[in-house]
């Protein structure tokens, strides 16, 4: 096309120099995007350790005074123990709920934006989907993880104060919940099973993500039908159980990789830190598989973000 | 430098080819408008150009290969999809807040100037907007943005008169000037007509019409002939005839003014009729005269 002068050239006026530009945090502020939109990232833990502890501070003031009796002729041991059950059925709920929240998280995070058409005006910002993806990887991978430790660690202090209340009253030791649960300890603990488990549960992550950017609609149908049908297949075919043992050793492996005790049905409070192994941990070669799987299942969201388009 | 270049810009999905080998120059400072029936190809080619889609041939943005540096092209690119894409969840701060957190060139006082223009409230959720007040949202993000080229695909979609003039009127006067360019496609080219300095109908793939306004005013002349010079008028091969109130208007390409003159009025036609001949004839080769 030539050049010509209309109409509308001469009133215009003339260009105008380009303003400097202005410093920018594409991750942040796409992972606080993240968190505007999908709110149930911290509002579900929350809400799990409010009913879990409301539910104990009513249960804890009718404490009837047979089982509180009871309580104080224990041994001291045998007491704390008791005690830390609350506890350890709060900290399992929080920890349950984000679990449960990244699975719906992470099916909808690539699948949602082309559900509403706004692929097309995020696409529209200067975000490489690199940035995009691993700012929604991050989700399950860090702020759930930190959010749940948060929560739990806010848990711990608030039953600690109350239990110093409670436990007086029906006659045993004040500091008997801080004994099952020392404060430095605890925290450790909860790091450690926390980083443990979601270095354990990447691949899933990654696993999910593939199918949310993937499938068109019922990304959970995608994400678990597959696997259930492989598992059947498996069996029928060859009569063997290689596929269930894996997922299942994919699930709570962490349990049994990253603790001496090696009981997978072990609870919250039967972890204990002589038992946790690090060493083990990382030298388990489910580990890295599992983050080598991870890392390729992030990058094949990333590539595919590039050819996806509103469905 | 040109805005965009385009060589043998192909896309097939299947054995459909949505564009078949264009070649297409943009130069900066222009307003493109670019116009075809539905399924011609046009959102193909502006999905190739935003590097929303991959594409075969040669093109160029800005001197950057879209499909390859979509996010880095972005920053010298703004879009506005066919309708209202903004996610409805948000929230008017949010989005002020997220555009500034992550464009380069985007200032937010200006944005928020426009948006006090508006009755568009910052706590609002998009979802809370009508159709026009999320089109003013999107519009108020796009102009304080300091871009070189603007890609509008059927920007005014579903919006009334009012907003739909504002639209464009907002974009000439507060937007446009010599450094930017802008495309547009629209169905309803009679209200981009007067803002636009070039002219390109895509139909079927291909690129049927490409030229300047300017050369389009000289070009093309429409006469309204009476009933008893209409054989003289069509022994000059109009390409395209039609009837209002009883009478033919009779569309010429390249005819000469004065000869025209004496058939009747002669004025420059609407966009949607040259359109209507050039794709009519396109569509149906038989039908139309010498094109």
């Amino acid at each position: 096309m030539s050049p010509s002068n209309t109409l509308l050239d001469s009133a215009l006026p003339p260009p105008a120099p380009s303003k400097p530009t202005t410093k920018t945090r594409p991750f942040y502020w796409s992972v606080r995007r993240e968190l505007w939109e999908n709110r149930s990232i911290y509002i579900a833990p929350l809400a799990a350790a409010g009913v879990v502890l409301v539910g104990l501070i009513i249960g804890a003031f009718h404490l009837p005074t047979r089982w509180a009796h009871m309580v104080s002729t224990l041994d001291p041991t045998r007491q704390s123990q008791i005690v830390a059950i609350p506890y350890a059925i709060a900290a399992t709920a929080i920890m349950a709920t984000a679990f449960v929240v990244a699975i719906f998280y992470s099916l909808g995070a690539l699948q949602s934006e082309r559900r509403d058409r706004s692929i097309l005006f995020w696409k529209s910002l200067p975000v490489s989907d690199l940035t995009t993806v691993m700012s929604k990887a991050v989700i399950p991978l860090v702020v759930l993880p930190v959010v749940s430790f948060v929560i739990m660690l806010v848990t711990l202090l608030f039953m600690l104060a109350v239990t110093a209340v409670v436990l007086p009253m029906n006659g045993a030791p004040a500091n008997l919940l801080l004994s099952a649960f020392p404060l430095g300890k605890t925290t450790v603990e909860l790091a450690y099973v926390l980083v443990v488990f979601t270095l354990w549960h990447a691949p899933i992550w990654g696993w999910l993500m593939l199918v949310s950017g993937w499938a068109r609609r019922a990304t959970f149908l995608w994400a678990f039908g597959p696997p259930v049908v492989a598992c059947v297949f498996e069996r029928l075919a060859f009569n063997t159980s290689y596929l269930p043992a894996l997922l299942h050793y994919r699930l709570t492996g962490a349990l049994t990789e990253a603790f001496n005790a090696g009981d997978a049905s072990a609870n919250m409070n039967h972890l204990d830190l002589a038992q946790m192994d690090p060493l083990k941990f990382m030298f388990t070669p489910g580990l890295w598989l599992g983050l080598l799987v991870a890392a390729i299942l992030f990058a094949a969201a990333v590539w595919q973000r590039r050819y996806r388009a509103p469905i | 430098m040109s805005c965009i270049e385009a060589h043998g810009l192909r896309k097939a999905f299947g054995n459909t080819v949505a564009l078949d080998s264009i070649d297409l120059r943009v130069e900066t400072g222009r307003i493109l408008g670019l116009i075809g029936p539905n399924g011609a190809g046009k959102t193909t080619a502006l999905n190739a150009i935003l590097g929303l889609a991959s594409y075969e041939g040669d093109l160029k943005v800005l001197g950057r290969d879209p499909w390859r540096d979509r996010d880095e092209l972005m920053r010298d690119v703004c879009f506005i999809a066919d309708v209202a894409v903004l996610p409805r969840w948000m929230r008017v701060s949010q989005a002020l807040d997220y555009v500034a957190g992550v464009h380069p060139r985007f200032d937010r006082a200006k944005a928020e100037a426009f948006l006090a223009k508006t009755s568009i409230q910052r706590s609002s959720l998009v979802r809370s907007l009508s159709k026009g007040m999320v089109t003013q949202l999107h519009l108020a993000l796009i102009m304080a943005i300091d871009a070189k080229l603007l890609v509008l695909d059927e920007p005014t979609l579903g919006l009334d008169i009012l907003y739909r003039k504002e639209f464009y009127d907002t974009l000439l006067n507060d937007y446009f000037d010599h450094s930017r360019t802008i495309v547009v496609t629209t169905h309803q080219v009679e209200e981009v007509q007067h803002i636009l300095t070039d002219l390109m109908f895509i139909n079927r793939g291909r690129i049927v019409l490409d030229c300047s306004m300017e050369a389009f005013e000289q070009r093309y002349a429409e006469v309204m002939v009476a009933p008893e010079q209409l054989a003289a008028a069509r022994a000059l091969g109009p390409l395209h005839e039609r009837q209002v109130f009883g009478r033919s208007i009779l569309l010429f390409d390249g005819a000469d003014r004065k000869t025209l003159a004496e058939l009747g009025e002669v004025r420059t036609p609407n966009i949607a009729d040259l359109f209507v001949a050039v794709i009519g004839a396109d569509a149906a080769p038989t039908q139309g005269a010498a094109a």
